[in-house]
Parts: structure tokens; sequence; C-alpha cells
């Protein structure tokens, strides 16, 4: 094939992938990170314990994770159908790809919302802060670098799922990929779409990283990072090596 | 201003397995309006318990709490949720801690206006209320950093800040200074001090360090395991033969020279600093008296003296000499040799 034919083709497959994975990864997030944080608030010790609330949600999320995509997007069909009138094409892609991503990031929220330290809802307890108050101002907040960080995570496997909803005529980079390039003996092509996905991957990765890492710097340390002071205590050591020698 | 009665709380490490550990056990607690009140004992006292459970952070088993008036534990309800009336009456209670408790994701300044928030003040009050704290703490200047761009002295001047923007009659410190040096420590110590002398403000805190107590408290009390074992105002501690706080507050060295010798520590406030009893008791019964320790300190606002000395003779040869020293309006301490109560320490 090709760049002339090739060009029309992978615009085409970026846009679908870029369809798919947005609305994907946002209704993951919608709907992962109420149940994120609920899978905690719930837990024992939790503001709202709940045992039974929380081993059902704890349990609907460990089968939404153990489920391979491909056989979720197949179960889902009449689902699909019914959300988005088809169930072929990107937009039906979008239904198993954000009921995928909600427990995946789900997971993911519950163990940055539990890092936050419990002296905080205790401070704001003590200032007569309700759940919504601490939920809202406290735990949200606090954990936001590691929740964007989450989301980065939930992006990438998204396009990683997003390559098997060819399979439903979705599309994409993925889909390209496997269709022009692997089914087709054409490795060149092949390897440049593959070569696309990893340049695309680089960069949420960066972006993702570069703007957890600014939430957390706010108010940074004034000293040398935890790299610097790690050399500098290896210093003495190494004098001592010297003296010995 | 805040009083529990038959304050008892017993946490079961596990539903099933019955393991039960009682952190307080029938604490009854008064704390005047306006004193600066102390709780001192070991770690695992109960010290912690007691405090969270003054703005039922922790849920009493049983027994009462009330502050300003209000029995918190009549607004607790059931179930672990705070009600309403109950975060109303907390908003009324400031509380600072020992790792200070700031969101880092917010600056100073809006860390102090977050109790104003939940209190559902307007903006424009909020930042007027907050530059206003922080300039009463000294940190005017550092409304825009970030907690983590702040000392530990500075951290917890924000976190005394934010525990005042409700206005609160009572503040409850959870080992405020534990966590800083000791110039840090005595210079918070002095603006709660302050604080409670400018706002009038009703002060409870914990610790483990008897110089907290000797430096701003007006009363104290002794913890041990879950129960209090003395307290009183430090005047009245001080003033009580026997008292281990008082010891612990104020202690004195010295060990006898030998085994027929009588140890006693004489106490010394008010008037009877300035007499000479020492030179008269030694010309009245022409006795040879050596000084084992001494010390001149003052101890929540009084100067103290307290002085180890010894007497030739057991104990039965020197009644007549000790009733001398009980004349002079001294305090005296005997001290037996086999059980040396009086320097057991309370606190370190």
């Amino acid at each position: 094939m090709t760049w002339s034919q090739m060009q029309p083709l992978l615009e085409q497959a970026c846009i679908e992938t870029l369809i798919m994975v947005g609305w994907s990864t946002l209704i993951a997030v919608a709907g992962g990170l109420p149940l994120g944080i609920l899978l905690v608030l719930t837990d024992r010790h939790g503001l709202l314990q709940n045992t039974v609330v929380n081993k059902v949600i704890g349990q609907i999320v460990n089968v939404g994770r153990s489920m391979p995509f491909i056989i979720l997007m197949v179960a889902l069909t009449s689902f699909t159908r019914w959300v988005t009138g088809t169930s072929i094409g990107s937009e039906a892609a979008i239904v198993p790809l954000a009921i995928s991503g909600i427990p995946f990031f789900a997971r993911l929220v519950e163990t940055a919302v539990r890092e936050v330290d419990h002296g905080l809802v205790e401070a704001v307890q003590a200032m007569g802060g309700n759940t919504w108050t601490i939920v809202r101002k406290v735990l949200v907040p606090e954990a936001l670098p590691s929740l964007i960080a989450s989301t980065t995570t939930t992006v990438i496997a998204l396009i990683g799922y997003s390559a098997m909803a060819g399979a439903v005529g979705g599309g994409g980079l993925g889909d390209f990929a496997v269709r022009y390039g692997y089914q087709r003996f054409d490795s060149e092509l092949m390897w440049i779409t593959v070569a696309i996905l990893a340049v695309v991957i680089s960069l949420i990765q960066f972006a993702g990283d570069f703007a957890a890492r600014a939430l957390h710097r706010r108010g940074a340390r004034s000293g040398p990072g935890p790299t610097l002071r790690f050399l500098k205590a290896k210093d003495p050591a190494a004098g001592d090596v010297g003296k010995v020698a | 201003m805040i009083t529990t009665s038959g304050l008892t709380k017993i946490y079961r490490a596990h539903r099933s397995s019955g393991r039960e550990v009682t952190a307080l056990d029938g604490v009854d607690l008064h704390v005047r309006e306006g004193e600066v009140y102390g709780v001192i004992g070991q770690s695992g006292a109960g010290k912690s318990s007691l405090i969270r459970c003054v703005n039922l952070l922790e849920r009493p088993t049983a027994g009462t709490v009330t502050v300003a008036g209000r029995d918190l534990t009549a607004l607790a309800g059931r179930g672990p949720r705070a009600g309403r009336e109950l975060r109303q009456a907390r908003s009324r209670i400031g509380m600072v801690f020992q790792h200070f408790n700031l969101l880092s994701s917010r600056t100073v300044q809006d860390n102090v206006e977050l109790p104003l928030e939940i209190l559902g003040k307007s903006g424009k009050e909020r930042s007027r209320k907050a530059l206003e704290l922080l300039d009463l703490v000294g940190l005017a200047d550092k409304a825009k950093s970030y907690p983590a761009q702040l000392s530990g002295g500075q951290k917890q001047r924000v976190g005394i800040a934010r525990a005042l923007a409700g206005d609160p009659k009572v503040l409850l410190s959870d080992e405020a200074t534990s966590a800083l040096d000791p110039e840090t420590t005595r210079s918070i110590l002095q603006l709660l001090r302050d604080l409670n002398r400018q706002l009038g403000l009703t002060v409870l805190l914990i610790t483990h360090e008897m110089d907290v107590v000797k430096q701003i408290c007006d009363s104290a009390a002794l913890m041990d395991r879950g129960r209090i074992v003395e307290s009183g105002t430090v005047s009245d501690l001080l003033a009580t033969p026997g008292s281990e706080l008082a010891s612990a507050l104020f202690p004195v060295g010295g060990e006898a020279s030998g085994d027929d010798r009588t140890v006693l520590d004489v106490t010394f406030h008010g008037d009877s600093a300035t007499q000479p009893v020492i030179s008269q008791l030694s010309r009245t019964y022409n006795i040879d008296i050596s000084i084992l320790g001494a010390a001149i300190d003052t101890v929540g606002g009084l100067q103290v003296g307290r002085m180890r000395i010894e007497l030739p003779g057991r104990y039965e040869d020197n009644v007549v000499p000790i009733g001398f020293l009980r004349e002079q309006g001294l305090q005296l301490d005997v001290l037996d040799r086999e059980q040396p109560v009086l320097v057991k320490e309370a606190a370190k």
C-alpha cells in the first residue's frame, strides 16, 4: 500500500481511536470515581462502614475486571444495541470499553484514596464536616495527583482494549494494525501503526506524569529532592572506602 | 467548661475474638472556664482516647461529656456517623494535632478558611477572618504558601489559626508540640498561653512532656492505665505532700549517704521561702545537715524552691527536728528508702 492510500485510512483510524478511548475514559472516570470512593468509605472503619455494600461492590468490580475484553464485548451486544441503537462501529465499541474501564479505574481510585492520611479526615470531622464535605474537600483534592496518574493508566489500558474493538467493526489504530498490517502480511504498515501507537501512548503518559507532578509539586519541599539526598548520603561512605584503601 | 463523668472507652479488637482493651476507665475530668488544663501520662495511658472522646471523634463506651453546658454524648445519636447537632457542636471546639493535619492541596490561607467553608461563610468573610487569624499567629506573610513550604512550628501555627476559625470557646490540643524541637515547643506554648489570655480560651491539652505542664498549665491531671491518678491546680498539687505529679514537675536528685540517715524533701513557696530555716534548725538542735540537692523554678507561674536534705540518724531520732520544720509552714516529704516513690518519673 502506498503512503497516499494509507494516509486517509490512518487518519480515520486515529479519529476512531480518539472517539472510542475519549468517550469510554470519560464514562469510566465518571463511574469509577464514585465507585472507588464508595469502596473506601464502606470498608471496615470507613466513614460509611457497610460490609454488605462493600462486599457487593467489590465483587462486581472483581467480576468486571476478570472478564476478558473480547468476551465482555460479545456478552454486552444486546445491551450495547439498547444504549446506542447499534451493535457495530466505533460508537458500539464505546459501551464495552467504558464498562470494562469502570471497575479498572474504581480499583485504582480505591488505592489512591486509601493513601490519604486519616489525620486529615479526622481534622475535618473535628471541624464539624460531614462525609460529603470530607469527600469533596479532603479525599478527592488530596488524592488528585494519584487520581490523575490512575486516569493515565486507564486511558492507556483502554487504548490497548480498543485494538480488539475491530471485532465489532469499531476500527481504530489497533484494529488497523491487525487488519491491514498483520492479516495482509504488510509488516511495514503494521510496524508503522504500532510506532504511531507507541508515540501516542508515550505522549499520554508524559502528559499524565507532567500533570500529576505539577499538582504534587504544589508546595514542594524547598530542599533537595529524594534523589539528591540519596546521592549525598552515599558520599561519606565513599570517603570511608577511600580511606581504607 | 469541659466535664466528663464516668467516661469509659473499651476497644474490641475483633467482634469474634472478644479481646478487649480498656483505654478509659471511668474518667472524671473537670476543666474550668479560661484555664489551661494539662493531662499527662505515658503512651498508652489513655490520654489520646480521652481528648478524642471530648469532641466525640471517638465514641465513649459509657459516661458523658459536657462541653460549654451541652451534653455531647446525648447529641451523638446511634451509629458511627455524626448528626447535624453534633457537627455543629464540634465546629465550636477547636482542635490541634501532633502532626498538624493540614491539607497539602491547599494554601495556608485556604487551610484556615476550611472550617469557615464548612460553616457556610461567604468568600469575603472567610478571607478576612483567615488573614486576621494568620496575623494573630504571626504568619500573615505566609498566606499564599503551601504547608510543605513551612517549618514544623509554622505548620502548627497554621493548625492553631485553623482551629480558631470557628471562634471556639474550647481548644483541644492533642500532643501539639510533641513533633517539635524544644525551642519551637516553647514558642508554640507561648502562643497558646497568649491566646488563652487574650481570647479567654479554655485549653485542654494532652502531652507526655512535663515541661509543657510546667510552662503553661493552670491545672494538671496524671493519667495511668485509663484512670486519672491525680488532678488539681498546679499550685495545689505542689502543696500536696507525696504528690507524684508535683515531684515529677519539680524533681530534686540526691541519694542518702548511709543507712542511718533521714532524707527529707523540703518545698518552699510563698513566705516560707524567705525564712532561714536550715540554719535555725542546725543551731537549735545542734545537728549537721547535708544538702543533697536543690532547685528553684517557676511552675505554673509560681516561684517554688525544693531542697533535699539529709539529717543524721533514723526517722525515729529526728521526730523533733521534723516537727520544727513543719511548724515553720514548710511542706515536708520524708523519703522512705524502701520505696522511693517520690522520684518516680511520670513522664519520660
